[in-house]
């Protein structure tokens, strides 16, 4: 079996996937990758199924090196990236050979990196699922001296990219009404909306805070709601008044008044956000809601069709048309991909 | 948001939208013992029916909450179906779901391994031999598990435990810890902080990750918090992986 050595690791370094289904009525959280979208990009860019593991590094990488000839892929959060000493592109995948060092500096933007190999990550699977969930005390953090098995790579090939959506430095939201918007008066929820928030510096895998000037958004007798279920994107207001979005690893169950609830497509940019970065909410209807989510789930399931060639820029390439035939791949005038606006 | 206004009618039960995917069906808007036992009942009818499209079921207080995949289980056609289950009988008179169990979790209340017992006797009103022999024989039902992995809300004790949660947090008890406050017990499955008061100590292990059946406690299981002798607790706790614990299956 192949395996990825830790040579050194950031603190916020873990194996994540899509987290477990079935566990909220047992008290334990869906987990999982902060940035889902991530996860189904590296499988889209590797050509294999997103069910398959990788590595998250929250804020900076590490370095590791391939035991074994190993293809890899980095999605997510751009960071600093170093194949042998090469640089390498982001939202790309590569070749790792036997013995080659990648280096993974910083992010320039966004918070979640992420690094995928062909075959996954297979550390065993717990609950369902191989995501740490650290606050639940499921896994651990990846160190450095840790081999990481990887799973038989069924697929081939490297050197594609992917065109993304920049959700790396915050931007507009959408959210819809939840169960206990109504406890939010017309005019608190219209401030809520007008409101430039921004990703406070205290944030992590259970929920980011949102700051702002002025009052905050608390609720009469907002202290005393009976503690209801938590669902990843729920945005708590909590005794100071800060609205909470709630992430992947939040708790199951809370007592603090919800406001709204953001959209599984939008997500990945209040998690991505980085500290500073600017965060405007939206109310949508339910029926926009479902239908924006339709179109992200299809965009999810069409993502390794908009594969590229990690090629030079398009102009620059003599005949461009002679390559997309030798290369497989349609391009031109497709849609470019933008998220789901 | 609200599918018709509980509030507004005084009508519950009441559904209401979690997110894009999930509905909420709550028996009432605070905790009390026919809402928790119709919330319990009405998941497990849920689960019984079996609703193509619904993912997953949890309840909480007084709620229970359906998640499913609102591509292709549309929220006017779940809405409708949940109405028929709704429909079928008043939920807070309805017998508690089968498969229910019964737990003797042995519990050490001295001193030494419950610093708060003596203080939360005094809120109670009570002397610490009547706290003892009130926390010990009181029989108490699973009302939820949550917050953290297999952690339970225990209810429902007598009048006198009605007391308020400490104003600061204690820094950190132990797992196993069993804590009070508001007529209701906590068991923690990890050391933690928290606000509410320390009054016993068990050897319960509510979340074993790596076990075929990795949580001890389901919502709707009873338990008794039975005195033993710290002798008796420090041998059940580090010889008996079960700490000591006896479950019967309720009939």
């Amino acid at each position: 079996m192949s395996g990825l050595i830790v040579q050194r690791a950031g603190p916020g370094v873990s194996v994540q996937d899509l987290g477990r289904q079935g566990t909220l009525a047992f008290g334990l959280s869906r987990g999982g990758a902060a940035d889902r979208q991530a996860i189904h990009e590296g499988a889209a860019l590797l050509g294999q199924d997103a069910s398959l593991a990788a590595l998250e590094m929250a804020g900076a990488g590490g370095v590791f090196q391939a035991r074994g000839d190993l293809r890899i892929a980095l999605t997510g959060a751009p960071m600093v990236a170093r194949i042998d000493g090469r640089s390498v592109a982001w939202h790309a995948s590569h070749a790792l050979p036997d013995g080659a060092t990648i280096e993974i500096g910083a992010a320039t933007a966004g918070s979640y990196g992420y690094l995928h190999v062909g075959g996954g990550i297979a550390t065993p699977s717990r609950l369902g699922a191989r995501a740490a969930h650290l606050v639940a005390g499921l896994g651990e953090p990846v160190q450095a001296g840790i081999d990481l098995p990887i799973g038989t790579d069924a697929g081939q090939g490297t050197g594609d990219k992917l065109a993304v959506s920049n959700r790396f430095r915050g931007g507009d939201v959408r959210i819809v009404a939840s169960l206990q918007t109504d406890f939010f008066d017309k005019t608190t929820l219209q401030r809520f909306e007008n409101t430039e928030f921004k990703r406070d510096p205290r944030g992590n895998r259970m929920g980011v805070r949102l700051a702002s000037d002025g009052a905050g958004f608390l609720v009469d007798g907002g202290l005393t709601v009976l503690s209801e279920v938590i669902t990843p994107g729920d945005i708590q207001v909590t005794g100071d008044g800060a609205p909470f979005v709630l992430l992947t690893e939040c708790q199951t169950t809370g007592g603090y008044p919800r406001i709204a609830t953001v959209l599984p497509c939008d997500l990945p940019i209040v998690a991505q956000a980085p500290p500073g970065a600017p965060i405007r909410m939206r109310f949508v209807s339910l029926e926009d809601a479902v239908a924006a989510h339709r179109r992200w789930i299809a965009e999810l399931a069409s993502l390794g069709q908009r594969r590229e060639r990690l090629v030079r820029d398009p102009s620059e390439i003599p005949n461009l048309l002679e390559y997309q035939l030798l290369s497989g791949f349609i391009s031109g005038d497709e849609p470019q991909y933008s998220g789901d606006n | 948001m609200l599918d018709t206004d509980p509030h507004a009618t005084g009508s519950w039960p009441a559904i209401r939208t979690v997110g894009i995917d999930g509905l909420l069906v709550s028996f009432g808007d605070a905790l009390n013992e026919p809402a928790n036992r119709a919330a319990l009942a009405f998941r497990a009818a849920l689960d019984a029916a079996a609703i193509d499209g619904i993912e997953e079921t949890a309840t909480s207080l007084v709620s229970a909450y359906v998640r499913f995949d609102p591509l292709h289980l549309e929220h006017a056609v779940l809405t409708a179906r949940i109405r028929e289950v709704l429909k079928t009988r008043n939920w807070y008179e309805a017998p508690l779901p089968h498969g229910r169990r019964f737990f003797e979790i042995p519990t050490v209340y001295d001193a030494s391994f419950a610093p708060q017992l003596e203080q939360s006797a005094q809120a109670a009103g009570l002397s610490v031999e009547a706290a003892v022999q009130s926390l010990s024989t009181a029989r108490v039902r699973v009302q939820t598990i949550g917050f953290a992995p297999g952690m339970p809300y225990f209810g429902t004790l007598p009048e006198a435990w009605d007391i308020p949660r400490q104003q600061g947090l204690t820094p950190m008890v132990p797992d196993g810890a069993l804590v009070v406050a508001i007529r209701q017990l906590v068991l923690f499955p990890v050391p933690t902080p928290t606000g509410w008061r320390h009054v016993g100590q068990t050897a319960a292990r509510l979340f074993r990750p790596d076990d075929d059946d990795p949580f001890l406690l389901r919502p709707g299981d009873e338990a008794m918090f039975v005195q033993v002798t710290p002798e008796v607790f420090c041998n059940m706790r580090d010889t008996d992986p079960m700490g000591g614990i006896r479950m019967e299956t309720i009939p």
